[in-house]
């Protein structure tokens, strides 16, 4: 009997301006594989299908867990952690690149510092006074954490924005990941201080006003936050926001 | 002098603790990570983090804490910073809670805990099944502001490769290498804080994130700091095995009632089920009555694997006991473990609510690292360290939920002793001679150029791979002297087939190959450290377990293992420093009974 094998297609290109190239790769079949393991095992032995020895694949990984957000790239088409793709669970041949809305470093590997930043410009973050000891924080209530934690999960993979089809360079939007940040910042008894500077943030180009309701990012996201109902949160303190300034300035 | 210039390498919760402290005083900070710092190990961290807040009305103290950590250590820790730590655990948790880390509560509203193992306390707070994960973004959040206040400048995607050091041997700056443009570069600092985490790599599979090589310890042990207690290594009890990693399932499964079984029956074939009560074994329960399921971690360890190699009574025939948490309701298995048990789903494809989770122990922690001083200073001036890649604050076995505490507080010490040891500098490090640094990024280059030029048969993967093996095999969960010498020379061959690496991949952009040939070279100059000081250590002593010397031996082994990089030899020498047990007279440690 012939042994098992399993059959992967890997886009590769050797730099940012690199030409695009397919690589088609045919490894032993184990029990439990997943993309990772499978990259791996190519790492060890770089050889393609018809026998050319290649170079190992560049991607991002770390936890393999699906909790640090590194491994994000397209998987038979859709948006997904690799660390979580069980190869029995996909059609083969398994089709791998790297997420298409990020430049790209080298094979899969992108570069997704524009969330970062966006982070940045958002404020995400509760302004303490300082390290020292100032007693315990604000209490809350169970049920208030169990609305708070979902959105504390969220993994920057960017996954929500790679789907998105107003995420592109002519809109410059800002995407979902942050925007649902703003939303549990501002519902911090301490993160609201910042509040209307993150609404702020959120209006003009690129603001919160560029979603178009597609939805495409509840339905990728890998830890099933409620990003739609951050995004309408969030949309309707814009609003009150900018018309609050109307009358203010 | 003003405006102290310090580099933390490592973004984990040690690394960015740190940061903070640092521009909170008024310092700026050059912080170096492989990864974005957001993407650190930390995040994989699930339980909890220990403080003795006592909001359970069970009397627990600070005192309480220090004396389980001693005692789960099988007194091997300095005990001054152990309680130090302990002390100030209460307020890092009132910290964190202020910093918007959304801990789970109770009715009331305030912080709720949980049981962990080594303690009868409920003394772990929790997010969820993702504390670590909280608590790393909750100081991400803090170190981004500074980074916008422009106290902070991010090298994320760099690789620490070396200290540089003067004349004197005082540490003056770092030697980093770009990982995408490969460049390799030298930044100067008043003081270094490393905080590089967890050497779970020398194990091949581990718990650990694929950036955990150690490589960055290692180099730092080659360019003379002691490195101490390497021989100890947590291997955690419950470990899910896969093609890539081992996943942690976390101790909090235990802490919220989860009870590990065998079928009494070898080789039954039936499914769980069908097994009742009385024909499983929760051996752990019948063991150790008192703490039952909540041994410390290398008690379960070795129980487990007695079960398993012993008793021969392993789930299937394979090396695997049952995790049961399927006599807990689901809304409480969801409040509390959500986050654990959809690692179990996505990865295995069961669910734990309903099936009996199949676990086994993996590699997990290292109890030993860099020698620290009560203070975070290495044994080259100039140079801190923090977190996990330090030996300071766990002994022998460290507790569950102490790690998230220890790299803090770790941190919380090293960032104001690295600002103080900067303002006494007697002139800054950008003043002092460039020699240094040229002659430093020139030793790397040509580290660099070699393996380039390198054109042997040897893939470095899978030299990875076989050192993985060697050391799960034989340096962890049970050791015998003849195959830790064995194992060290084996990792000597592994050294000279090196020599013979090929690089498949040649390219100066990104070159991941490249990348982890580097890390393999310091990952094996760190194997032997961790051999051979086992070797040298005959007794039994919480993580470190020889059945030819089954007791712990206060009269010959209380002391800390240094090892030092005999460079002219290419090996690991090795001396002894007696352990500070001032506060806590070592007694026997046992589980099978109260303390």
């Amino acid at each position: 009997m012939a042994e098992r094998t399993v059959e992967i297609h890997i886009k590769r290109r050797s730099g940012p301006s690199a030409e695009p190239r397919w690589e088609e790769f045919s490894l032993p079949w184990k029990p439990g594989m997943n993309v990772i393991s499978a990259m791996m095992d190519i790492a060890a032995n770089p050889v393609t299908r018809d026998g050319k020895t290649t170079t190992p694949i560049a991607y991002d990984s770390n936890c393999l867990e699906e909790i640090c957000g590194s491994c994000a790239m397209l998987i038979n088409g859709k948006a997904r952690m690799a660390c979580s793709a069980l190869v029995d669970k996909l059609e083969q041949p398994i089709k791998i690149e790297p997420l298409s809305k990020f430049p790209v470093v080298r094979d899969l590997s992108v570069d997704r510092g524009v969330l970062f930043e966006n982070l940045k410009k958002v404020k995400a973050w509760v302004p303490v006074d300082g390290t020292y000891d100032l007693g315990s924080g604000p209490r809350q209530t169970p049920t208030k954490q169990e609305q708070t934690y979902p959105l504390s999960r969220c993994i920057s993979c960017t996954i929500c924005m790679e789907v998105c089809p107003q995420f592109n360079e002519s809109t410059g939007f800002v995407g979902a990941a942050a925007i649902s940040q703003v939303a549990l910042f501002n519902d911090h008894p301490t993160g609201a201080a910042l509040k209307e500077e993150r609404l702020h943030a959120l209006m003009g180009d690129g603001g919160i006003h560029e979603c178009g309701y597609a939805q495409n990012c509840v339905h990728s996201c890998p830890k099933e936050i409620p990003l739609t109902r951050s995004i309408s949160r969030v949309s309707g303190d814009v609003m009150k926001q900018a018309i609050k300034d109307l009358f203010t300035t | 002098m003003a405006g102290a210039k310090i580099i933390v390498v490592g973004g984990g919760l040690a690394g960015l603790a740190a940061v903070i402290k640092i521009a909170e005083a008024g310092g700026s900070v050059d912080l170096f990570s492989i990864v974005p710092v957001k993407r650190s190990h930390s995040v994989c961290a699930q339980g909890g983090i220990n403080a003795a807040k006592n909001l359970k009305g069970e009397g627990d103290t600070t005192a309480q804490h220090f004396d389980d950590t001693i005692y789960g250590g099988d007194f091997l820790a300095n005990q001054p910073p152990v309680r130090d730590m302990c002390d100030a655990a209460p307020g890092i948790i009132d910290l964190l809670d202020r910093m918007g880390v959304p801990f789970n509560r109770t009715p009331e509203g305030l912080l709720d805990f949980r049981r962990f193992g080594g303690t009868l306390y409920h003394r772990t707070a929790f997010a969820g099944a993702t504390t670590g994960q909280q608590l790393l973004y909750a100081l991400d959040e803090q170190v981004r502001r500074y980074e916008a206040e422009g106290r902070v400048t991010k090298y994320e995607h760099w690789e620490f490769l070396s200290a540089v050091l003067d004349g004197n041997r005082v540490c003056r700056g770092i030697c980093a290498m770009n990982l995408r443009t490969m460049e390799v570069r030298t930044f100067a600092c008043d003081a270094l804080i490393v905080a590089t985490g967890g050497i779970g790599a020398i194990f091949g599979k581990s718990t650990n994130s694929v950036v955990c090589t150690g490589s960055a310890q290692s180099a730092l042990y080659q360019q003379g700091a002691y490195y101490a207690n390497g021989e100890f290594i947590q291997v955690h009890p419950t470990s899910i095995p896969g093609e890539d990693k081992l996943r942690l399932m976390s101790e909090s499964a235990r802490g919220e009632g989860g009870r590990v079984w065998v079928p009494k029956q070898k080789g039954d074939k039936r499914d769980w089920k069908s097994i009742p009560e009385s024909e499983r074994w929760y051996f752990l329960e019948e063991w150790y009555p008192k703490y039952g399921n909540l041994v410390p971690r290398d008690v379960a360890t070795r129980a487990i694997h007695k079960v398993v190699y012993e008793h021969d009574l392993g789930v299937d025939g394979q090396p695997m006991v049952y995790l049961d948490l399927t006599h807990i309701d689901r809304a409480t298995l969801n409040r509390k473990l959500e986050g654990i048990l959809e690692i179990y789903e996505k990865f295995v494809g069961d669910d734990p609510r309903d099936v009996p989770m199949k676990i086994f122990p993996g590699m997990h922690y290292t109890m030993g690292g860099l020698w620290v001083d009560f203070k975070q200073a290495t044994s080259i001036p100039g140079i801190f360290a923090a977190g996990e890649c330090e030996y300071s604050y766990h002994g022998a076995n460290r507790l569950g939920a102490n790690s998230l505490v220890s790299c803090i507080y770790g941190g919380f010490v090293a960032g104001p002793e690295a600002m103080k040891y900067a303002k006494g500098q007697q002139k800054s490090a950008a003043a002092s001679s460039n020699g240094h640094f040229d002659a430093e990024k020139k030793r790397q280059e040509e580290i660099n150029a070699r393996l380039m030029k390198s054109d042997g048969s040897e893939n470095p993967f899978r030299l990875w791979r076989e050192l993985g093996e060697l050391m799960t095999r034989n340096c962890t969960v049970i050791r015998y002297n003849k195959n830790l010498k064995d194992t060290d020379a084996k990792i000597v061959d592994l050294l000279g087939r090196f020599q013979k690496i090929n690089l498949s991949d040649k390219s100066a952009w990104a070159n991941t190959s490249f990348v982890f040939a580097r890390q393999l070279y310091n990952m094996l100059q760190l194997a032997r450290v961790i051999a051979q000081g086992a070797e040298r250590r005959n007794e039994s002593r919480g993580a470190h377990y020889k059945p030819d010397f089954p007791e712990r031996d206060d009269a010959n082994f209380l002391k800390t293992t240094k090892a030092y990089f005999a460079a002219d030899a290419d090996e690991p020498r090795f001396e002894w420093e007696p352990v500070d047990t001032s506060l806590i007279k070592p007694r026997p440690r046992r589980y099978d009974a109260a303390k």
